[in-house]
């Protein structure tokens, strides 16, 4: 067993695979591998065919183009009822008509499993989905939570090699969720099933993944861990869709050693950042900053490596951990700010319309070029 | 308080709304019933009506079961229903055979060709039963459209005499009522949610296996309503036998309408449909009940 640690040998591969419904191509040459025993996510707009990419890997849709395999085995013609691999979809799709232990059992019968070890195995797994005492319920007699967990029992107790699940918490309110989401994790860890999860919501991806991949209009647009997407973005698309960032459209205009000097007509100025692979002079970029990279002070800080803007408090919220500010430019650019609340005081530290300083190190801003 | 006195009143509105067609509905079957069940007690006589009267003047009740005696001793009676009972089962059968992929292929259809499907499927409503009934003579005649081309083709050099025989019954009958078969099965069909053959096939079934466990299952709502839609008229259908089969294919809808206009033996025809009606409880009952069970797994 891997546990939750990514090995690098490649378990599923996904060989530059599309998927079209009539012109329209749902999935674009994607180009992915999975590692054994990771917990991997594919996140992405509402109709980006996060499903359908999903959908592929189960063998529901053929690809138009590419091919799948699975432990070095090609499994792009293999019908679904032959693959390794088990769905848990994003209706849950629990058979109405089968008590929960029915339900479970399902997969096994027709594995012609003998029947001792199906109660066996069925009853271990209701015992790990906390559905134990619900084994003679039917569907309808369940909440949401529990069929969700019903249908994840379902597909875990036929010990597949991959489970792929779509959108397995959306249906859940959040304090569930939250709940879940460590539940779904502590699965993953004690069974070193290779999970491959699709959702729409950043926050649970950052969360439960070893590894990210963002999609847009069918397309991979970047693959990574957790902190590799959020703070090495290779792209707008990316910087924007996970989390917040502050982004400064701009021309690059010459070079200091590694660092990259762009003209910011928003920033009313040049802004710098490091980059590897420097962008040619005069291309159009994008500098990118993250709210909690932003220091913000009322006086002009000393530090001159920094970048340093002026502007005025227009709006600020608090949050309890932390506050987030609004902070209007000379140019009329608003630039978000986050701060940790780390003093507890009565007075609030920055009112609004104070002239404040905000400042961010050259290497928390990100250079985009895509 | 007062919302609690405007929900009395919503739910005392709605068991008066629908206690008026229940009402209605009770009065015409109740007592088109208790007359037949009165006629099928007496003795048919040469008069106007023809049958001796229920009470016998001085408040007494002048019943008699002779009627229902004489239905036993003939076996004639008793093939009949069997044999209409068969027809009709049969016939159902065949309804279902045809009626299920059709309803399934509707379903699954998209939005624009469903519409129109379903259109179809209720066209032929637009023109008289009676006269579609004569269209079917005039297919399958000897002389006609079916046979015709059989022989033009080459198939057969003479023709083949569906007429009046069991086999036009059985076309008539599937014919007319393959619509009710296909409307009930598309309605719980069109329903279904597709994730579950999906799923189904995921954890290890065949798609054969994923429709036996799955998909008929969840239609059987559908299958007993269609079967019940088909089953109940074609058992007393009288008008496709009488036209499109032979003079041995007696069924019991034409026992009955011989007993009343031909032999006038009213209470004898009262009896042989008071028994047709019990053997239609039977399989409503059956519906009730399992209709019962489907509402507790699903509600
Ligand atoms: N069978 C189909 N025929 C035609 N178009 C389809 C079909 N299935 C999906 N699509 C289209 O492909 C695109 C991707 O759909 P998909 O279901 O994969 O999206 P998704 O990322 O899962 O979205 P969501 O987050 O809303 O579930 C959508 O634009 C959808 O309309
Ligand atoms: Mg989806």
């Amino acid at each position: 067993m891997t546990g939750n640690a990514a090995s690098s040998t490649p378990f599923i591969e996904i060989q530059n695979v599309s998927k079209y419904f009539g012109d329209f191509a749902a999935v674009d040459s994607v180009s992915l591998t999975i590692g054994k025993g990771e917990l991997f996510s594919i996140l992405g707009a509402s109709g980006c065919g996060k499903t359908t990419l999903l959908r592929i890997l189960a063998g529901f849709e053929t690809p138009s183009k590419g091919r799948i395999l699975i432990d070095g085995v090609d499994i792009t013609e293999l019908p679904p009822y032959e693959r390794p691999v088990n769905m848990m979809f994003q209706s849950y799709a629990v058979f109405p008509h089968m008590t929960v232990e029915k339900n479970v059992a399902y997969g096994l019968e027709k594995e012609g499993i003998p029947r001792v070890e199906i109660k066996r195995r069925v009853g271990e797994m209701l015992n790990m989905v906390q559905l134990d005492t619900f084994a003679a319920r039917k569907p309808h007699q369940l909440s949401g939570g529990q069929r969700q967990r019903v249908a994840l029992a379902r597909a875990l107790v036929k010990r597949p090699k991959v489970l792929l699940l779509d959108e397995p918490l959306a249906a859940l309110d959040k304090k569930l969720r939250e709940h879940t989401q460590f539940e779904l994790m502590g699965i993953q860890y004690k069974l070193g099933i290779t999970f491959v999860v699709v959702t729409h919501d950043q926050e649970e991806a950052m969360i439960l993944s070893s590894r990210i991949a963002v999609m847009d209009k069918g397309r991979l647009i970047q693959v990574g861990t957790p902190k590799e997407v959020y703070e090495y973005p290779n792209s707008r698309f990316v910087a924007d869709f996970i989390g917040t960032i502050n982004m400064f459209e701009g021309t690059v205009v010459g070079f200091d050693d590694d660092s990259v000097r762009v003209n910011c007509k928003d920033a009313g100025g040049e802004l710098v950042a490091l980059s590897d692979a420097p962008p040619a002079v005069g291309s159009p970029v994008c500098l990118a900053v993250r709210p909690e990279k932003i220091f913000i002070s009322k006086h002009e800080p000393d530090n001159t490596e920094d970048t340093r803007l002026a502007g005025i408090v227009e709006d600020l919220g608090y949050f309890g951990n932390l506050s987030l500010y609004r902070i209007r430019l000379a140019t009329g650019r608003v630039v978000q700010v986050s701060a940790q609340n780390s003093r507890r005081s009565a007075e609030r530290f920055l009112e609004w319309d104070d002239k404040v300083f905000i400042s961010w190190r050259p290497r928390s801003a990100v250079l985009l070029t895509d | 308080m007062i919302a609690v006195a405007g929900f009395r009143r919503d739910m005392l509105w709605q068991r008066f709304t629908i206690a008026i067609p229940y009402l209605w509905l009770l009065v015409f079957f109740l007592a088109p019933f208790a007359i037949i069940l009165k006629i099928s007690l007496a003795d048919p006589i040469i008069a106007q009506p023809p049958f001796t009267p229920f009470f016998d003047g001085q408040g007494g009740v002048a019943a008699t079961v002779d009627s229902y005696l004489f239905l036993l001793t003939d076996k004639l009676y008793a093939v009949t229903y069997l044999k209409s009972v068969f027809m009709a089962a049969v016939a159902t059968l065949l309804c279902l055979a045809l009626g299920f992929p059709m309803a399934y292929g509707i379903a699954r259809a998209d939005e624009g060709t469903r519409n129109l499907l379903l259109l179809l499927i209720v066209l032929p409503f637009w023109i008289s039963f009676l006269l579609r009934v004569y269209a079917w003579m005039g297919l399958l005649n000897n002389h006609g459209v079916i046979n015709n081309v059989l022989i033009w083709l080459q198939v057969i050099d003479k023709p083949i005499a569906f007429m009046y025989t069991d086999f036009a019954i059985y076309v008539g009958l599937v014919y007319s009522y393959l619509p009710f078969m296909v409307l009930p099965l598309y309605a719980t069909l069109e329903r279904m949610d597709l994730d579950l053959v999906d799923a189904a096939q995921d954890l290890g079934a065949r798609p054969s296996q994923a429709f036996w466990d799955i998909t008929w299952p969840l239609a059987r709502p559908g299958v007993i309503a269609g079967c019940l839609l088909v089953f109940i008229p074609a058992m007393g259908e009288y008008v496709i036998p009488y036209l499109l089969g032979g003079p041995e294919s007696l069924l019991i809808g034409r026992v009955l309408f011989d007993e009343f206009f031909v032999n006038r033996d009213w209470p004898l025809a009262s009896a042989v449909a008071i028994v047709l009606l019990l053997l239609l409880v039977v399989p409503i009952v059956f519906l009730q009940r399992s209709q019962a069970r489907d509402a507790e797994g699903h509600a």
